[in-house]
């Protein structure tokens, strides 16, 4: 259908506005059943506008204004392969949200469906269109309904600092990007991707164009959750309500990264290849950084939704060091891994969430030994964590193996210990929460376990008392295990298809190909689709790395669980060695928003230098 | 001068930033947002001006007298009526933190960290 | 961190960027030489092409009409976040206003004030009103004129008691209004589709350039986002009112 991209962003802000208008007098599964019913369209209208990108990217002209000449006078959509694939797993996310929401919130209002059907016509907007500004402004849309989400449930004093934080550094997020914008606007006299990459293609980039390069990253940095722009991402997750969390864990932060890409390769990249490798080299090493410390703080978590916040940063860290290989093939394996591994975190954020609802607590101590009859949930969450770690089939061993062959083709080999480290320390942190929580495993915790132990400072007081639920139920209900399952199974089956690999590698050319890009969107000359040539790999190299995440996994997680038992020299060794780094990393994570401001303006001036250096 | 406005949007947004970080009461905070704000409108119209043009209404002005740019004051416009709703939507949550808190300091909003 | 470090944090960040826009700014025209082909072409061609005279409208609302309802939206779930969260939480309850309490002598609102406001309000409304049905010819439109109706809301609750304030701006009737406006966007963009042509694109009659009625669905989207804004404004400073005058905790003995 012609005017699929539209409607696929118009059909979910219409609903919004129905319900709002007429909520109040509509029964709540009412509201449920068409929430549900229209994330199904989405689902629906995004995979045929997958299938039709499947021979290559089109462009949507908004009121009829196509380019003339070379300058664009409206607003394009331009769908491709990835763009189209966003828009379906945002969907598929909302959907399993709205799923998994259903026997949430007995006391809730109707503008819960209003703003998340909201955030998903953000998301959608945010992965098919073609303009700078039109970006910005999905940006913003998806931060203000997340914004509004994090505050929801404003009974305790928690989701209002969370909510607070977040809004506070993502509406900075938002300047910065656009200052970056109104400086290429200055630079190109134009808004549309495809234009201003042409503009930007003929020149050499001097101070201006790096300088919006970092203003436009650190934005999008912000989004994504990069070291040191992250503080505010356990903050809001932790205190969000659990449907929500799992869609911004799984899709919201990727998404910054997603338009990172999305402007590097339509914009930058001509103007930046003589100095690809040192770039390659910057966005590595911030990835390497905010994995390794986004894993720390994982381990020493026993909140467990802010386990699973930190796990997002770690994850997010892993698929920069991927994206910033700035190869396609890196482009393409990132896409895979953050598919499969956004997909497994929902899941998770599901269990967290059935948890919550049976035993009125996500506090890994808290909950010590009593899920003991959550048989299925601990099996879910026992397979996450496997997930997590990439134990093959799952969707996430395929992805870290693409990742891992990739880096030893740019030359960075030695990443694929760092893949083996962080997706270890996060399965690790799932790992010993079930065995604490389901089996009871480990040393009881005392009073003082919290107060003397210099891994877990946190008091036991500061648990989230009040349930998102009505109460604690004798089963739990069938809708959020199915969710939780059912999630885990599409990560599964996405590692299972071997048409994922092969799809993705076109997909990718075409994202990577910024004169394709640009004929598309500018009709300038003729430009052949680019073809694939690449044998596909049979990801059996993976399969050490793997066994090592996953061996690694239960090893740390027993040493997590059975500290007190090692030998006394050996826990002096790893108190003197690990305690001290991470108290002052956990001392960083303050709360503050002022501290996080202050951190956003020397991650972004770093940015900078690094950047600085690296392109002239 | 032909820099003075953007050294001007510049400044505003490091002063900007400079008040969130020392500040010690939320409301001062937002307003301090605001001003951050502010720096990328008068970055985005003073990008867009042209010495002594006219604006871009062609009300019983012929069509070709030199004007100024109309795309940044379209993005201006929308982003400031845009940025009050922001506004207003972080000083609701600074009404319920000083309710639960009792306190609009920052410093007394960090029950979550670590 | 300590203030100190925060301070010192920030200051080595700001300093950096600071030189990183120095820089920057190295590169921009100098100030009153904007050169880009966007503006200018669209000033020579937006008038012909969409009987518009005021060509900011016509790029707000036809050439990047999707920008506008999409801000539209940020405006929208911006209202109903600040509603959600000003909403009377279990443990509060609603009483009525101060203003209304029987053991509180308020002061009488006096007639110099009333009848000021009166004509206050009416002027102001219409003035609103007057930007928003002329936003395609001259300067404003539907986002200046609803902040201006919106402020003529809020000064009938300055010149009167709040009763009055909630009988003109009662948070039933915006919930309906307000949605309906970002909603009437939609549909006039939907409307473009139905011809065949593209979402948003303008299907209504253009008109005579430089009278009321003319610049297709350019009147029409103002007035929906005028409505939207205004209704969205009064529906902030009820809630916000609300919340200051009427929400109070529950009482220990209820």
């Amino acid at each position: 259908m012609q005017a699929l991209p539209p409607l696929i962003v118009a059909v979910p802000l219409l609903a919004a506005v129905i319900l709002a208008a007429a909520g109040k007098r509509l029964a709540r599964r009412v509201l449920d059943s068409v929430a549900l019913g229209v994330s199904g369209a989405v689902i629906v209208m995004s995979l045929v506008l997958l299938h039709e990108t499947l021979g290559g990217t089109s462009v949507y002209w908004f009121g009829g204004w196509h380019a003339s000449g070379h300058v664009a006078l409206g607003v394009s959509f331009t769908v491709d392969t990835f763009g189209a694939g966003v828009a379906v797993f945002a969907s598929v996310l909302i959907f399993f949200a709205f799923l998994f929401s259903w026997h949430y919130f007995e006391t809730v209002g109707d503008l819960y469906h209003v703003l998340v059907l909201v955030f998903l016509s953000a998301m959608l907007g945010m992965g098919l269109t073609g303009d700078l500004f039109n970006l910005f402004v999905f940006f913003e849309l998806l931060s203000v309904s997340a914004i509004a989400l994090a505050g929801y449930r404003v009974e305790e004093s928690q989701p209002l600092q969370g909510a607070l934080n977040f809004a506070i550094t993502n509406t900075l997020a938002a300047l910065l990007i656009l200052t970056g914008i109104a400086l290429l606007y200055a630079r190109t006299g134009a808004l549309n991707l495809a234009q201003i990459g042409r503009v930007l293609g003929q020149q050499t980039p001097d101070g201006l164009v790096i300088a919006a390069f970092t203003l436009l990253v650190a934005g999008f940095f912000i989004k994504a959750a990069i070291v040191p722009f992250h503080f505010w991402l356990a903050d809001a997750y932790g205190s969000a309500p659990t449907p929500v969390c799992l869609v911004m864990s799984g899709v919201m932060s990727e998404l910054g990264l997603y338009a990172m890409a999305r402007l590097y390769w339509s914009v930058f990249q001509e103007g930046f290849s003589p100095h690809l490798a040192a770039l390659r080299s910057v966005l590595i090493v911030t990835g390497v950084i905010t994995a390794v410390a986004g894993g720390l703080m994982c381990f020493a978590q026993h909140h467990l939704k802010r386990q699973l916040a930190f796990a997002t940063v770690a994850h997010g860290g892993l698929y920069l060091i991927g994206l910033g290989f700035l190869t396609r093939i890196g482009l393409g394996a990132v896409a895979v891994y953050a598919v499969a591994d956004g997909l497994v975190k929902a899941s998770l954020f599901v269990c967290s969430g059935i948890l919550l609802s049976r035993r009125s607590s996500v506090d890994e101590l808290n909950l010590y030994g009593r899920g003991r009859d959550l048989k299925v949930t601990a099996l879910l969450v026992l397979a996450g964590a496997l997930a997590l770690a990439g134990l093959p089939p799952f969707g996430t061993f395929v992805g870290k193996t693409l990742i891992e062959e990739e880096a030893g083709v740019v030359g960075w080999g030695w990443l694929s210990l760092v893949y083996a480290g962080v997706s270890m320390l996060t399965a690790a942190a799932t790992l010993r929460a079930g065995a604490r929580i389901f089996l009871g495993w480990g040393p009881r915790p005392t009073s003082q376990t919290f107060a003397s132990d210099p891994f877990t400072e946190q008091a036991a007081e500061e648990d989230e008392g009040t349930p998102e639920t009505s109460g604690e139920g004798k089963r739990t209900p069938l809708v959020m295990v199915t969710s939780a399952a059912g999630l885990l199974l599409l990560s599964l089956l996405a590692g299972l298809s071997g048409g994922l690999a092969h799809g993705v590698e076109s997909a990718s050319a075409r994202f990577a190909d910024a004169g394709y890009y640009r004929a598309v969107v500018l009709s300038s000359g003729h430009h052949a689709a680019p073809v694939v040539h690449r044998a596909s790999s049979a990801l059996t190299s993976g399969i050490p790395a793997a066994a090592l995440s996953v061996a690694g996994a239960f090893i740390l997680s027993g040493l997590g669980l059975y500290r007190e038992r090692l030998p006394s020299g050996l826990r002096a060794a790893s108190l003197r060695f690990a305690s001290r780094p991470l108290h002052v990393l956990r001392t960083l994570h303050s709360g503050h928003v002022g501290d996080y401001v202050a951190w956003l303006m020397l991650g972004t001036a770093l940015l900078g230098a690094a950047f600085a250096r690296a392109l002239i | 001068m032909s820099v003075l406005p953007y050294l001007v949007a510049a400044w505003l947004l490091l002063v900007g930033c400079y008040g969130m970080v020392t500040s010690r009461n939320l409301v001062h905070l937002i307003v301090c947002l605001s001003v951050t704000q502010s720096s990328t409108y008068i970055l985005l119209l003073a990008v867009g001006y042209k010495a002594g043009a006219k604006p871009p209404i062609f009300f019983e002005v012929p069509v070709g007298t030199r004007a100024v740019d109309p795309i940044v004051q379209a993005l201006t416009l929308t982003d400031i009526v845009v940025s009050l709703a922001v506004s207003a939507l972080l000083l609701a949550l600074t009404v319920q933190a000083h309710k639960r808190s009792g306190s609009l300091d920052p410093s007394s909003l960090t029950i979550l960290k670590g | 961190m300590t203030r100190r470090a925060r301070l010192v944090v920030f200051l080595a960040g700001a300093g950096g960027l600071a030189a990183l826009l120095l820089w920057a700014i190295s590169g921009l025209p100098s100030f009153g030489n904007y050169q880009g082909p966007y503006g200018n072409v669209l000033n020579h061609v937006a008038v012909g092409a969409r009987h518009a005279t005021n060509v900011v409208s016509a790029v707000t609302f036809d050439y990047r009409g999707i920008d506008t309802l999409m801000e539209e939206f940020i405006f929208f779930t911006a209202v109903i976040g600040t509603t959600l969260l000003l909403r009377a939480q279990l443990a509060e309850e609603e009483e009525p206003a101060d203003d209304d309490a029987t053991d509180r002598r308020t002061p009488a609102m006096s007639d110099a004030v009333r009848l000021g406001g009166f004509v206050m309000t009416g002027v102001t409304f219409l003035f609103g009103v007057y930007m928003v049905l002329h936003g395609h010819l001259t300067p404003g439109g539907g986002f200046q004129g609803g902040i201006v109706v919106g402020t003529g809301v809020l000064t009938v609750y300055l010149a009167s008691e709040y009763e009055t304030f909630l009988r003109v701006s009662s948070p039933t009737v915006l919930d309906v209004v307000e949605p309906a406006g970002a909603g009437g966007y939609i549909l006039v963009g939907l409307g473009g589709l139905v011809g065949g042509a593209s979402f948003l694109y303008n299907f209504l009659p253009l008109g005579v350039t430089g009278q009321l009625p003319s610049a297709g669905m350019i009147p029409v989207l103002n007035a929906a986002v005028g409505v939207e804004v205004g209704a969205g404004i009064a529906l902030i400073v009820a809630e916000f009112l609300e919340q200051t005058l009427q929400v109070r905790k529950k009482q220990q003995t209820a």
